[in-house]
């Protein structure tokens, strides 16, 4: 809904293509960006997603660190450089692998600043990707945002487009707070997913402003405006959701739809805004259900809005399992579009509770 | 099972008896003054940590960690050290944090509970405790590629040029992180200096429960040399960590120095060691006091009189006392700032929660008021 200023122009990118983008400007811009991470350098890969492609060659393998394989050592190495000044975005390959970084994460990262009485801010970015639907397994696939939204000090961020991955990034990048940046790798590859042959790879690419171009973070997206029923979801569910969205415009029932962009800081004026409107909330999320972060969104909007609300505030999210591994499974265990629908359809039929 | 030798290969320089041995790669040369100097470190750090303890006894700390015994291999290690040396230290370098300017204060307000460390790591050069074990290894190693890409490597001597140190304990070094930390300083050949304080237990556990070989030892299989030195020892202790800072400044890559000392007191406050270890090791340590032998020392060759130990006595009474009764002044935080510091930028959550809390503290003042 909202368009881009974008004074330099624009170029159509894909999702890592503009992600590629971000880190090269903040590269640019700022002496004190380094990157880190394993196999990211252009003598190694260029990262498992190539998302750092081209970056080593053009600022130099001393900001584009290629490191030893070890997610607890990047993570406290980039906590180091933050302190010594130092702007660092470590790269940690799938969102599974933070579990073995939590400590540097969860105790130094996000409460350094708040134990020394803000003496020593650590602003790090910590870039993962979500992988989950594309047969990766039960330790490559998984979705924990809310792991981490639990804990106080740290932002999380869940991009949904390469517009916004690229201004995000940067502004994650330049926030003064610790940052996790989740980034669906389905993504990456447009709708060449796998499991997905034949699909076009350029169908999610969308022109992205040039040059240094911050999204606020704390600012949701309203991605398609309505009064029916309002769907608050975050990261590549927000493709799924538009799709969604627009099957049920055709069917009459009009969809608000918001992505929320990040987590933490939460945007929730728009939410309120939208679901005081609709009056009816459904929300989508990848992961797990149980204590997921559509939990918290929930109980927050019917705690301002118990009132006002004619349905209670539904989610869908996936089973309570471990991602499977078996194609047929994990397609299954994938909240799926067909099921978003259907929920949403039910919140909307549903009859208005007596007020 | 195969355990340490009873006899360390280790640098030593000054014997418990307070006598000087030569060593084929490590001398000092003080002047009388700085010898004395050391001693004022050692005796001073000695009292900041025997008043702790007792406050904490008095129930005005929470809890302590004692360093008695550890005084020379931290005085040692900490005066070796150059302005832009930068401490990634535990929670018992209370040695480390007098010389890099700390006042005693801001450690007793840790263990108040009043803060979580009121220093400013970057004035001091001295990073906050960590208080989970080994974790610190890391930043060290992160601060110290840090020091290479700002070019603080290479020739200019410690004016110019800066290392990292971390301080860790013989248990920590069964901890991944402080494995990694190993690599990373080796691969990177990083400018850290990785100081090992092994004291001979983690809290109950022993050493062989932590190694099967001496610990500087492991420092070859990472690729970097490791070095044992008597902890005991301010000389040695010195000399050595300056070589490895040197080292470490000029490129040359880390250092794992072993400083083989003991914890002559509990693990903290809250420990008692009378439950696993027996009173005869205790009493073979005390013969190696760090103070004593450089006590002796100093008497012997004259480098200090009778007066001069007074007035020492006399300057350590009056610190005891600045510190009791500051220790005593510290005010309690006022509870809303609670919410300061966990993000840099306004949070709306954050400050809703504030709001909110503040009104529940007005509530009691309004009620008071109107049953006064």
């Amino acid at each position: 809904m909202s368009t881009i200023d974008a004074p330099g122009g624009t170029r159509l990118m894909g999702f890592g293509e503009a992600l590629n983008d971000a880190l090269d400007v903040a590269l640019q811009i700022d002496p004190t960006v380094v990157l880190l991470g394993e196999d990211i350098d252009d003598e190694s890969t260029g990262g498992n997603f190539k998302i750092t492609a081209g970056l080593s060659t053009k600022h130099g393998d001393h900001r584009v660190r290629t490191t030893p394989i070890s997610e607890q050592a990047i993570v406290g190495a980039a906590i180091g450089g933050a302190l010594g000044g130092l702007r660092p975005v470590a790269e940690i390959m799938f969102v599974d692998f933070l579990a073995v970084a939590m400590d540097q994460i969860v105790n130094h990262a996000a409460r350094l600043r708040y134990m020394s009485g803000g003496k020593t801010p650590v602003p790090i970015t910590i870039r993962t990707a979500s992988a989950g639907g594309q047969g990766f397994g039960g330790q490559h696939s998984g979705m924990l945002e809310s792991w981490f939204t639990h804990v106080p000090g740290l932002k999380v961020v869940v991009p949904a487009s390469a517009d916004d991955a690229k201004g995000l990034l940067l502004s994650s990048i330049f926030d003064p707070d610790p940052v996790l940046f989740i980034e669906s790798s389905r993504l990456y590859f447009g709708n060449m997913a796998f499991g997905e042959p034949g699909g076009d790879p350029r169908r999610l690419h969308v022109e992205v402003p040039l040059g240094d171009y911050r999204v606020p973070l704390g600012k949701a997206r309203i991605r398609r405006e309505g009064d029916a029923v309002t769907l608050v979801t975050y990261g590549r569910q927000v493709d799924d959701a538009t799709k969604v969205a627009d099957r049920l415009a055709e069917e009459g029932i009009s969809v608000e739809l918001i992505d929320l962009r990040s987590l933490v800081p939460l945007d929730l004026e728009t939410v309120l805004a939208s679901a005081a409107k609709t009056r009816r909330v459904v929300i989508f999320q990848e992961a797990v259900t149980r204590s997921g972060f559509g939990g918290e969104l929930a109980a927050r909007i019917t705690e301002e809005l118990f009132d006002t609300l004619e349905v209670p505030v539904r989610r869908l999210g996936a089973p309570n399992t471990p991602v499977p591994y078996a194609a047929n499974l994990e397609t299954a265990y994938q909240p799926s579009a067909e099921a978003l629908a259907a929920e949403v359809r039910e919140t909307v039929e549903r009859k208005a509770r007596a007020s | 099972m195969a355990l340490a030798p009873e006899e360390p290969e280790l640098v030593q320089l000054l014997t418990p008896e307070g006598e000087l041995v030569e060593h084929p790669d490590y001398r000092v040369d003080f002047s009388d003054e700085e010898l004395r100097g050391l001693y004022r470190d050692l005796a001073l750090v000695r009292r900041i940590d025997a008043e702790a303890t007792a406050l904490q006894r008095q129930g005005e700390l929470g809890i302590w960690a004692s360093l008695l015994g550890q005084e020379a291999a931290q005085i040692g290690s900490g005066r070796a050290m150059g302005p832009n040396d930068h401490v990634f230290p535990t929670y018992r370098e209370h040695g480390v944090a007098w010389c890099r300017g700390v006042d005693p204060l801001n450690l007793l307000g840790l263990f108040r509970g009043v803060d979580m460390g009121g220093w400013d790591p970057e004035e001091h050069h001295f990073h906050l405790y960590t208080i989970v074990i080994g974790a610190q290894t890391l930043h060290a190693v992160g601060y110290a590629m840090g020091l290479q890409r700002d070019g603080m490597v290479g020739d200019g001597g410690p004016e110019l040029t800066g290392a990292a140190v971390a301080y860790f304990g013989d248990g920590a070094t069964s901890q991944g992180d402080v494995n990694e930390a190993f690599i990373w300083a080796s691969v990177f050949q990083a400018p850290v200096v990785f100081f090992c304080q092994n004291n001979q237990w983690a809290i109950s556990e022993p050493l062989e429960r932590q190694t099967r070989i001496p610990l500087y030892q492991r420092a070859s299989g990472f690729g970097f040399p490791g070095v044992r030195v008597d902890g005991n020892d301010v000389l040695a202790t010195y000399a050595v960590t300056q070589a490895a800072l040197a080292r470490a400044r000029e490129g040359s890559g880390p250092t794992f120095i072993e400083a083989y000392t003991y914890r002559m007191g509990a693990h903290t406050t809250s420990d008692d060691p009378t439950r696993y270890r027996i009173a005869a090791e205790v009493e073979a340590w005390k013969l190696k006091d760090p103070i004593e032998r450089l006590r002796s020392f100093l008497i012997r060759t004259g480098k200090a009189d009778q007066d001069w130990f007074e007035a020492l006595e006399e300057e350590s009474n009056q610190l005891a006392k600045h510190i009791r009764a500051g220790c005593l002044d510290m005010p309690d935080p006022s509870p809303m700032t609670m919410f300061d510091h966990v993000y840099v930028d306004p949070h709306k959550p954050l400050a809703n929660q504030r709001e909110q809390f503040a009104a529940y503290l007005a509530s009691f003042e309004s009620t008071s008021e109107e049953h006064s």
